[in-house]
């Protein structure tokens, strides 16, 4: 009893306990259109036995196969197998339901699904962490990961799913949104390290300078999001109608350049915070060392202070630009663009399917930045800390 | 030539450095000594204007450092900053080619530069040349960080409690190179200690600080047998007095015709050494050699004569 026991994997464990659950909660909706709420169906009911059978199997299997502590490769074959039953049971049924129901009906996962899906993905990051990959390994793995993703959804496997068709009836808006939150999110990350580290590197040398700057900044992040959205408003349609040129340039009071600027103006923070930060961590006998040897101050900020502080600045980069991916979704309120425009519309229309069309590319993308930058920080960590 | 004219550093009321006056030959090197606090950092770090005197000044080679931009007398001057300074980022070969860099030296200069001061603070190139700071230990840090500041082979080097963190045999060897590295160069050294034993054997001449102020500033030989105050004899141990100043003169100065039984000195030994074999073998004296050869004896009355004479 003991030496089995031994032998289980703790998350395995509570994973397998969850994923039962979850089995049990309704896996998919039907509902006679887009507007109204749907029935939600278990995922043995989802289809005939020739298509539940071997799903709910694969993911049953793949669950018991994440409970094995000491063989990773096994918890982590077993969330793809989990992943791979998930999927097999999705495009599998959504048709045969879509048959049985009206000209209108929609199918879409449900919560059983998603939390499925949630589980198994966790399941994957905990043995692929017991794995220890490296960075470069960790960015190949996370190519991997959406190279399927794009793959499965170019495939058209799940086209009869009702985000994909809410996608398919908007695939020149999706696709033109998706850039603008790509503009909206790396544009103010840009324009933010721009002012930011010059601002920072200034801060440092100078601590009146600082002690101004710092807790304007630290105010300006404590203003509720939403606030600040509809702050830029007046601001922004007051300079576009006063100050001549500006409307030209798309100044105004709604559009991209107050979200752009709101965004910015949450950047800031994290920007210089941590330029300061990172400037401050040299070690003080390495900075007199440069200062002894004949360094000039750029010489000593580029060489020294920089290289030194570099892994604290990205972690700063890091913050802001997962930060406005997931702000920029509030652009769609005040007209600025990006996913947050299906959100809205999506809620005016209680229209969830769109909500999703929105949310979920922005969750993916907020991921995935975070995943990368992790990567280059610790790439930038790889010097060996002082031990002495 | 450094002349240090009427140098003072105050720090709110307290002078850390008090109207220090001396001058330092080319060629020599001069030990600064003095306990923690004493003003010997500051004093050092003045010379190369890491910190600006509040009054008088300093002229190397008749040239006042004021009239020099500070980063470029700073890259004539080598500096081995107390403690290490070594940059954690860089390679042990990026922060001995520091200077060089700076310099703008070549790429193949600088490594042969690199690998001829490693092999010279016997750390093998092949195996330190790319290590960062963190994998060495607390000793070899200290020796890289000499290396560093010796790299561009600078006239004049500034050298702040440089052999701190060695062991006493490593220490050895280490001021023995110094010396060897400095006769060979010429380069003029200013260095940190408050081992007065450091001074007094590495020293041409000793400084001896004591609460800001430069208390005597003399010979080795002279700083034993003549100590200018109370602070300098304490310093210098009036119980050993005699055997440091014994440590300073070799036997070659005592050789006596005649004979002796027992191991034979080499005359480039100290008297202290001498005495500690007389002590040891229970003879009154012991043949000396010159390149192997016995010329002569020492005996205890002579070296006993001489630790007497300066009393
Ligand atoms: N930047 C500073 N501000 C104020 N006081 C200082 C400063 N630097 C040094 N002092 C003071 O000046 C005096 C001399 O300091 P210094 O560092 O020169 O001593 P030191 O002889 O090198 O001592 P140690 O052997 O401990 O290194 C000390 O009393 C110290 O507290
Ligand atoms: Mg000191």
């Amino acid at each position: 009893m003991m030496g089995i026991r031994t032998h289980l994997s703790p998350p395995g464990l509570l994973f397998a306990i969850l994923g039962l659950a979850a089995l049990l909660a309704p896996f998919m909706t039907l509902a006679a259109n887009r507007i109204v709420a749907g029935d939600g169906i278990v995922a043995w009911r989802v289809a005939g036995p020739a298509i539940t059978v071997p799903g709910v199997a694969a993911v049953m299997i793949g669950l018991a196969m994440g409970l094995v502590a000491t063989w990773t490769r096994l918890r982590l074959l077993g969330a793809v197998f989990g992943l791979a039953g998930l999927l097999w049971l999705l495009s599998r049924s959504a048709p045969i339901l879509l048959t049985q129901a009206g000209e209108y009906a929609r199918v879409s996962p449900a919560a059983g699904f998603w939390c499925l899906l949630v589980i198994f993905m966790l399941l994957m990051a905990d043995a692929l962490a017991a794995l220890k990959p490296g960075p470069f390994m960790r960015a190949v793995l996370l190519f991997a990961v959406l190279a399927a993703l794009v793959l499965v959804l170019h495939s058209g496997l799940l086209s009869d799913l009702s985000v994909l068709q809410e996608f398919s009836s908007r695939r020149d808006a999706f696709f033109t949104e998706f850039q603008r939150h790509l503009g909206l999110a790396f544009g103010s990350l840009a324009a933010a390290a721009l002012i930011g580290f010059p601002l920072g590197i200034l801060c440092h040398h100078r601590a009146g300078l600082q002690g101004a700057t710092l807790p304007v900044l630290s105010f300006l992040q404590t203003i509720p999001s939403l606030a600040m959205f509809g702050l830029m408003i007046p601001i922004l349609g007051w300079v576009g109608n006063t100050v001549p040129g500006a409307q030209a340039i798309g100044i105004a009071g709604i559009g991209f350049a107050p979200a752009f600027l709101a965004l910015l103006l949450y950047s800031l923070l994290p920007v210089v915070g941590n330029t300061v930060a990172g400037l401050a961590a040299t070690p003080p006998a390495a900075l007199e060392a440069a200062r002894g040897m004949g360094m000039t101050p750029r010489q000593r900020l580029l060489r020294v202070e920089l290289p030194l502080g570099l892994p604290i600045i990205l972690t700063g980069l890091r913050i802001v630009l997962v930060q406005n991916i997931g702000l920029a979704v509030i652009a769609g309120l005040i007209g600025g663009g990006g996913f947050g425009t299906f959100v809205f519309q999506g809620l005016n229309q209680t229209a969830t399917d769109l909500i999703l069309l929105g949310a979920l590319p922005t969750v993916v993308l907020a991921l995935t930045a975070a995943i990368l930058m992790d990567t280059l920080v610790e790439l930038t960590r790889r010097i060996p800390e002082e031990t002495a | 030539m450094i002349e240090i004219d009427q140098i003072t550093k105050t720090y709110g009321t307290v002078n850390a450095v008090d109207a220090v006056s001396m001058t330092v030959e080319t060629g020599s090197i001069t030990v600064i000594v003095g306990t923690s606090g004493s003003g010997k950092t500051t004093l050092l770090r003045m010379i190369n204007r890491l910190e600006e005197p509040t009054s008088g000044e300093v002229r190397i080679n008749g040239t006042s450092t004021s009239t020099v931009k500070p980063h470029l007398l700073r890259r004539r001057i080598g500096y081995a900053i107390q403690g290490h300074g070594l940059f954690p980022h860089h390679t042990v070969a990026r922060n001995i080619g520091a200077v060089p860099e700076l310099l703008k030296w070549s790429r193949d200069e600088i490594n042969a530069r690199v690998d001829e001061l490693l092999a010279l603070f016997s750390m093998d190139p092949a195996e330190f040349r790319d290590r960062f700071p963190a994998e060495l230990s607390g000793g070899q840090q200290q020796r890289v960080g000499v290396a560093r500041a010796l790299a561009s082979r600078p006239d004049l080097l500034l050298m702040d409690e440089p052999f701190g963190a060695l062991d006493p045999i490593i220490r050895t060897r280490a001021q023995e190179d110094l010396r060897h590295i400095q006769r060979k160069l010429g380069s003029t050294i200013m260095l940190v200690t408050h081992d007065m034993e450091e001074a007094i054997s590495l020293g041409d001449r000793v400084a001896v600080m004591d609460g800001g102020k430069l208390v005597q500033y003399a010979p080795p030989a002279e700083i034993i047998s003549r100590p200018a105050t109370d602070f300098v004899a304490n310093m210098v141990g009036d119980v050993e007095r005699p055997l440091r100043l014994l440590s300073l003169i070799s036997v070659a100065e005592i050789i006596e015709p005649g004979e002796a039984d027992g191991e034979a000195l080499p005359e480039t030994a100290s008297l202290r050494d001498a005495l500690s074999a007389c002590l040891w073998t229970g003879c009154d004296a012991l043949p000396a050699t010159r390149g192997g050869t016995v010329v002569g004896r020492v005996t205890l009355k002579a070296i006993r004569a001489r630790a007497g004479a300066h009393e």
